[in-house]
């Protein structure tokens, strides 16, 4: 699986994460390019749905990042994300995804060198699950039945 | 049907250097409902602007993607020239190939192909782009100055001439900071407090400003324009209207062994005091933890002895709610202290020492009235050593940056020892003397020239303590890393500036950011050094990182420029990315079910209950709204919305929903 380059979507808030990675470009430090970040106005605001779109368009891996607790712009908008996580997280943890495809971090505008360092191990530990190939083909796989049973 | 224009830009190298820039405008070109894609070197310059106006008007665009640097740079710029050209500024989008793509990637196809991912992505976002229109809102025209040290004066003394109202709150007993403490200033050896002092009484003389002294900022709601501040008025046991300042009460406290935090707990204070002689306002507070009546229920001679029966032990905290338009935060630094240098001994042996202790020891009101003498015996020291970079400039403690200070106040340090002990000696060990500053090196060299004050380079290993002398051991790189040993009367630590204790909970109360070091974080390290990542708050002085008093003093007035900027108009223009509930005809009016879970998480109440009623007024449906005036667009209630009834302008479902799948699938 080493020629395997892992497509990763990372969801990201303006205030912190964002400019975490812009910090990561004014220090020129390098990481994986696997990994092409959304930018949200607040972890709040993302919507978990989209992490399973992302599975259902061929995405191997997924990061969620944020402000640290009590940093959040919108004072409370990372908390909101964060239960609605702990939740989501059982749902998809039931449905069979592998936990390790998706990385949910806080990286505040201050750390550079932290999202370098989120984006790489996620890229790694990416890599050793190969690709998810089995998530697009389930949901293949039920449009199909559906169709066939009408 | 959509007509996108994609801009590329080079940013001369930056960009072009890692991604084939060309490669991105042929694939780019391709998509569907591209009408026009072109590169330049530079497209947030003139001509770079000019062809994206011009590509507008020719193509007829109907929305464009700018592919160069990161939004929060020049997504203000590009959306301006748009407006210009006669297009929505909010129909543009920028794709983030500098600081996302070229600057953190190798040069290799596999980059190439990232920038044509993320340039694609916002091309499918941008078709959904609606024409916004933005919003106006009042602006409260009163300042907030956050820590009365030399940067909040000059921040409020500067706002208030210009016409606005401003209320200062200081956390101490009296405005002055840190400037107050020191006995003279580099490089013109002029006192502190002859400067300071009128600058002080001026404050609390002005018309326009009114000061909460012992007073905290608890909390800030709202937004720029429009913030309400949570204060809380500490009770200072003392009726102030009555209160003369005589004096008196201070005087005949029994309790007089309290450490002197003004003095660097090198004198003693009573427990109802004013921390120094100049302090405004000149009276006096009861230290509650120390106050003999409030620990043991009886004692009161101060209220005996007031002349004008000002004390009032049953005074209670007040806490107050003001309405400020901005807000400039001035909260100063504090200085690394003892346990943080135990093989300097400092905290262990009584004439190690830190400088703002030796400020007090100069300082001709301090302790021993600006005589140098040794805290331990109070005899002159004959051979000092001065310790610069002690923490600073030091990554094994945590502290990797430069203090900036501390070369400029050592050699201070020196030479106000040597005009007080002309017979003494003294040593300075450096790591760089850094005096950037106007006159600033030549007096570093006066005190090495004139002075002769011995400059060693290299740093000092261990201190310890041999009879009543202190053995200084360390090394002279300069010759040769030899072993140097002074028998020291007495040592100065520069320790390392740091942040406040406070600084990171009021960040948080304020909801701006800080660094890995707890200084504030300005928005822009070069451009808007005075802005915070908050529109409306404003940072001023050592908040920010450590800064002398000249740094300190022209950051506050800009700080107070770009509030009065500010309060110079009627009404602010605000982006619109708000929040949106929908609306549709009878009898369903909007798909919201009236669950109102968005009510509970909005932080900033923004979302109210509408009715629609029959002609007799009965309620057929209560649905949600949101005040535009208050939504601050985080978006949570959108991702919580069980119904899909609220939207993000901006950040539609629609736009991320579309972003997820561009960004997945190459053949679009």
């Amino acid at each position: 699986m080493s020629d395997f380059e892992p497509k990763i979507v990372a969801f990201v808030c303006n205030w912190c994460t964002y400019a975490g990675a812009d910090l990561t470009g004014t220090s020129r430090i390098k990481y994986a390019s696997n990994v092409k970040i959304i930018r949200f106005p607040c972890t709040g605001r993302i919507d978990f749905m989209l992490l399973l779109k992302s599975f259902a368009n061929g995405a191997d891996g997924i990061i969620v990042s944020g402000c640290h607790p009590n940093d959040c712009h919108y004072t409370s908008g990372n908390f909101h994300a964060k239960r609605r996580w702990i939740m989501f997280k059982e749902l998809m943890d039931f449905m069979g995804i592998d936990m390790n495809r998706i990385t949910f971090s806080w990286v505040s505008a201050a750390e550079g060198a932290k999202w370098a360092e989120v984006v790489n191990s996620t890229v790694l530990r990416v890599k050793n699950l190969g690709p998810f190939v089995s998530y697009k083909q389930m949901i293949n796989k039920s449009i199909e039945e559906e169709v066939s049973n009408e | 049907m959509s007509r996108i224009g994609v801009f590329i830009c080079h940013c001369g190298e930056n960009i072009s250097a890692t991604v084939d820039c060309t490669k991105v405008c042929e694939a780019t070109a391709k998509l569907k409902h591209v009408a026009y894609s072109t590169e330049y070197k530079y497209m947030c310059s003139d001509p770079g602007q000019s062809l994206v106006k011009e590509a507008i008007k020719k193509y007829n665009l109907t929305g464009v993607v700018v592919s160069a640097c990161s939004p929060r740079m020049h997504e203000p710029t590009f959306r301006k020239a748009c407006a210009e050209a006669g297009l929505n500024p909010f129909l543009c989008e920028m794709a983030n190939l500098r600081e996302h793509c070229s600057w953190v990637h190798e040069k290799n196809d596999s980059t190439t192909e990232k920038a044509i991912d993320i340039v694609r992505t916002l091309v499918e976002k941008v078709k959904h782009n609606e024409a916004l229109q933005p919003i106006y809102v009042p602006v409260t025209k009163t300042a907030l100055v956050i820590g009365g040290g030399i940067a909040g004066i000059q921040a409020a003394l500067d706002i208030a001439n210009c016409g606005h109202k401003v209320i200062m709150v200081e956390k101490s007993p009296s405005i002055g900071g840190h400037m107050s403490q020191l006995s003279e200033t580099f490089p013109t050896l002029d006192c502190s407090q002859c400067i300071l002092t009128p600058r002080m009484v001026e404050v609390y003389q002005h018309p326009n400003i009114t000061l909460y002294t012992y007073a905290e900022v608890e909390g800030l709601e709202g937004f720029i324009g429009n913030f309400v501040a949570k204060i809380r008025k500490k009770a200072k046991s003392i009726d102030e209207k009555l209160c003369t300042g005589c004096g008196l009460c201070t005087t005949k406290c029994p309790q007089k062994k309290i450490p002197n935090e003004f003095e660097q707990n090198m004198g003693n204070r009573p427990a109802i005091y004013v921390p120094f002689p100049q302090a405004v306002p000149n009276k006096p507070v009861i230290d509650k933890e120390h106050c003999t009546y409030y620990i043991k229920g009886k004692c009161k001679v101060c209220e005996v002895v007031c002349p004008t029966k000002a004390i009032r032990f049953d005074q209670v905290d007040e806490i107050l709610e003001v309405p400020v338009g901005a807000v400039v935060v001035s909260t100063g630094f504090d200085i690394k202290h003892a346990d943080f240098f135990p093989e300097y001994g400092y905290g262990a042996y009584k004439n190690v020492i830190d400088g703002l202790q030796f400020e007090r020891l100069a300082s001709a009101s301090g302790p021993t009235a600006g005589e140098i003498l040794r805290p331990s015996d109070g005899k002159k020291p004959k051979n000092i050593v001065f310790v610069a970079c002690a923490g600073s400039r030091d990554p094994a403690k945590g502290i990797s940056y430069c203090s900036k200070i501390c070369c400029m106040y050592t050699a201070k340090h020196a030479m106000l020892y040597k005009h007080k002990v002309h017979d003494g000696n003294a040593h300075v060990f450096y790591m760089d003397i850094r005096s950037a500053g106007k006159n600033y090196d030549e007096f570093v060299r006066r005190a090495i020239e004139e002075d002769h004050v011995n400059y060693i380079r290299g740093r000092v290993s261990t201190i310890y303590e041999k009879d009543d002398k202190l053995i200084v051991k360390g090394v002279d790189t300069l010759l040769g890393a030899q072993q140097v040993e002074i028998e020291a009367d007495m040592v100065v630590l520069a320790t390392a500036g740091i942040a406040n204790s406070g600084a990171e909970e009021l960040a948080q109360r304020l909801h701006i950011s800080y660094d890995s070091h707890k200084f504030f974080a300005e928005a822009h390290p070069k451009l808007k050094p005075v802005e915070t990542n908050t529109a409306g708050i404003f940072l001023a002085g050592a908040c920010q990182n450590p800064k002398d008093i000249p740094d300190s003093v022209s950051q506050a007035s800009g700080a107070a420029v770009k509030v009065a900027a500010l309060f110079s108009q009627k009404e602010l223009k605000r982006d619109p990315l708000i929040a949106k509930v929908n609306r549709m005809g009878p009898p369903m009016f909007s798909t919201c079910v009236g669950c109102f879970m968005c009510q509970s998480v909005c932080p900033y109440n923004a979302i109210e209950r509408e009715d629609y009623k029959t002609r007799d007024g009965k309620i057929i449906k209560t649905v949600a709204k949101i005040n535009e005036g208050l939504c601050q667009g985080c978006g949570t209630c959108v991702s919580l919305c069980r119904s899909k009834s609220i939207d993000l302008f901006g950040y539609t479902n629609k736009q991320v929903y579309t972003e997820v799948v561009a960004l997945l699938n190459e053949y679009l």
